[in-house]
């Protein structure tokens, strides 16, 4: 797979490679056949593996998943696609109390090998419920993996890994990155749900995934014109989240700042900064800071740079945490 | 299939929207084979054979059902269970419906379908751990073709079409059938199953049990037109059944499952039923419903109709009734006992099953609440 791949071709060829290998794997979702998905993700899938792999579904969200879940119970491996964040809320039972839950009340008898791809986040100018950051409702939700890449590379061997996965896996791709292109390997590197420190430093550590890498990248590399060397964590899975690899770096850096789109108030930020300072706690110089949307509706797309976190508010939040 | 041709011909030819009263009324497009005083009829579109042995097969299901049912009642009254969803006086919806499926065919059930579980051979006893609260499911779904109950009214509609869109994906020709009440037809899901459904043809039976009480609610709440005409929006057969009439369930759910097996799509079947006892042992009909309306269903029962119907025709003598008192002695006996000895989960339970595979999260709270647990005298902590 030589060559610069775009996030959403990434994502296609590993759909089209998951299609291939796995005869069980079908994808379900709202215009993803011919169309190939509003984001054409799905691009030139139903044409090489037929609408009976590749279904174009009625427009119902909790039908597309509530449906999934049954022909995970036949043995199929559904792969699928919310058109847009703001649409998933009408499956929220289906993916919460149904999809998460069936394995522990079956004791372990059935799985539930599906996959909810979800492009999520926002700065891409959009109209209302399709810009939004809900991952902490599903991290919250014991039963799910919620993972998300930040590059091409990722975003091809995540969601190969996350279609293998025998449990559910909420897969949220960033939008905004979907034409930002990147190498992508001839193996996964990493399991699915580690940790990568994606810029080594020495004075604070940024933690993002998704789209906020590139800005806390971005961050990073505007600091060390100043001469403060930050380091940056790709987070890549948010249920599990791989603490040892952050509190590795936080004992060394001494200071941690969280960055998402997601609203701050009760996001992961909020529980990434709890238990790192429970195990980190005599090793930071400050109290882990959280750079992330406000507690308001996310907004109409003239002011969402105010609402999104950019390479300013982080190094502010940078300032603050060096000044203890 | 002029079964079919001919059932979809008369619900189209159905009047358009009646009153409001006629959603509650059973009249007049109910399906009968068995009258309440146990005379049989007949009925053009479901034709019915049935031996001697498969009556009184019948009549014993009926009888087991409904005994497992009481004796579950009796053990939430004497604390041995947290909860109890009583199917009283719907034991003929769901024998019935339940000896009509195919050993590949699948159900999908709510958490009342008590009699349904009996015909897939599910045992008794493993209906209670989530009512006694051991486990919230717990058996293998696949090993008998009986789904976990689903609490979410309607979400298992779903589950059931999804099911059969993999069927059909095999090739295969079992069929699927979903169950679910009057109160569960106003839902979202049960309406994007019969459209999930109905576009990709696939071989699911819709079988509403309209018991007449969603709660407290009368189904005068959840519709204003008999819930089995939904079905003609949705480009789909309806048929409405004597739920009270095994003979009637068992006709036109086979009708119903052999038209989805054979690739001509869904249907919705209505049993028109009622719920005898409350909606569960938390809840107090007395508030809402007229002792009067009880009354008059009590001379619908389903097994007093058929006991009926056997003694009238001389197909079963008094040896053979004796003898499924007996069973159903023994099989309350078996019940109470079963419970009773039923033991507690390990508190451990909690983190068994999460995930099928390794979660650090789930392993790191396991290890703190087993040390915490350790640090009390004895090692444990209940």
């Amino acid at each position: 797979m030589a060559g610069q791949l775009s996030i959403a071709k990434a994502l296609n060829d590993a759909l089209r490679k998951s299609l291939e290998s796995d005869p069980k794997t079908v994808l379900m979702g709202e215009d993803i056949g011919k169309l190939g998905g509003v984001f054409r993700i799905t691009d030139g899938l139903q044409k090489d593996f037929g609408d009976d792999r590749v279904i174009d579904t009625p427009l119902a969200e909790s039908g597309i998943v509530g449906t999934a879940i049954g022909l995970a119970l036949r043995g199929y491996r559904p792969v699928v696609e919310i058109q847009f964040d703001g649409f998933v809320y009408p499956a929220f039972d289906q993916i919460v109390s149904q999809l998460a839950k069936m394995h522990a009340r079956a004791l372990g008898h059935v799985k539930m090998p599906v996959t909810v791809r979800i492009p999520f986040g926002g700065g891409i100018g959009a109209v209302e419920h399709h810009s939004e950051s809900h991952e902490a409702y599903f991290a919250h939700t014991a039963g799910l993996r919620v993972v998300s890449p930040s590059n091409a590379h990722d975003a091809h061997w995540m969601l190969r890994q996350a279609i293998e996965s025998d449990d559910p896996v909420v897969f949220l791709e960033p939008k905004r990155r979907y034409w930002d292109k990147g190498e992508v390997g001839e193996d996964p590197m990493l399991p699915l749900h580690s940790a990568r420190i994606v810029r080594p430093g020495t004075d604070a550590t940024l933690i993002a995934y998704g789209p906020m890498v590139k800005v806390c990248q971005e961050a990073a590399k505007a600091a060390e014109e100043d001469g403060r060397q930050l380091e940056v964590v790709d987070l890549r899975s948010l249920s599990p989240i791989d603490f040892p690899t952050l509190e590795e770096s936080l004992k060394r850096t001494g200071r941690g700042i969280v960055v998402h789109e997601a609203p701050v108030f009760l996001g992961l930020g909020a529980e990434l900064a709890a238990r790192l300072t429970e195990r980190c706690f005599y090793h930071l110089e400050a109290p882990i800071l959280r750079v992330g949307g406000y507690h308001a509706p996310y907004p109409p797309s003239r002011v969402e740079e105010t609402y999104l976190p950019d390479l300013d508010r982080v190094l502010d939040a940078v300032d603050r945490a060096l000044a203890y | 299939m002029t079964v079919k041709s001919t059932a979809r011909a008369r619900k189209k030819a159905a009047p358009g929207v009646p009153d409001k009263t006629s959603a509650g009324s059973a009249a007049p497009e109910l399906v009968q084979l068995l009258t309440p005083e146990g005379d049989r009829v007949e009925h053009p579109d479901y034709p019915l054979t049935v031996t001697p042995e498969e009556l009184r097969a019948l009549y014993r299901d009926l009888v087991l059902v409904r005994r497992f049912d009481a004796e579950a009642t009796s053990l939430q009254r004497q604390g041995e269970l947290g909860l109890w969803a009583s199917l009283l006086g719907q034991e003929a919806a769901q024998v019935g419906s339940g000896r009509a499926m195919r050993p590949g065919d699948y159900a999908f059930p709510t958490y009342r379908e008590h009699g349904v579980a009996w015909c897939r051979d599910v045992d008794p006893l493993n209906l209670l751990g989530m009512f006694r609260g051991v486990n919230n499911g717990g058996w293998d779904p696949n090993e008998k073709n009986f789904h976990l109950y689903t609490i979410v009214i309607g979400a298992q509609t779903l589950h059931a079409t999804g099911y059969a869109m993999g069927i059909t994906k095999d090739g295969a020709d079992d069929a699927v059938i979903a169950y679910f009440g009057d109160g569960a037809s106003s839902q979202g899901d049960v309406n994007e199953a019969f459209t999930f459904a109905s576009v990709y043809n696939s071989p699911v039976v819709f079988f509403c049990q309209n018991n007449q009480w969603a709660i407290s609610e009368p189904t005068t709440v959840q519709t204003r037109i008999p819930l089995y005409r939904r079905a003609s929006g949705f480009g789909f057969p309806g048929v409405r059944v004597d739920g009270n009439d095994v003979l009637a369930c068992l006709a036109v759910t086979r009708w119903a499952l052999d038209h989805a097996r054979t690739g001509q799509g869904p249907v919705l079947v209505e049993a028109f039923t009622y719920r005898m006892g409350a909606h569960t042992t938390s809840d107090d009909p007395t508030r809402y419903r007229q002792n009067e309306e009880t009354e008059a269903w009590k001379a619908k029962d389903p097994i007093l109709r058929l006991k009926a119907h056997l003694e009238k025709e001389g197909l079963a003598d008094e040896a053979f009734f004796a003898e499924v008192e007996a069973e159903s002695e023994k099989l309350g006996l078996r019940v109470r006992e079963g419970v009773r000895s039923m033991p507690d989960p390990d508190p451990t339970l909690i983190f068994d099953h999460v995930y099928t595979e390794q979660h650090p999260l789930v392993d790191e709270e396991r290890a703190e609440y087993e040390a915490y647990a350790a640090s009390f005298e004895g090692g444990e902590h209940h």
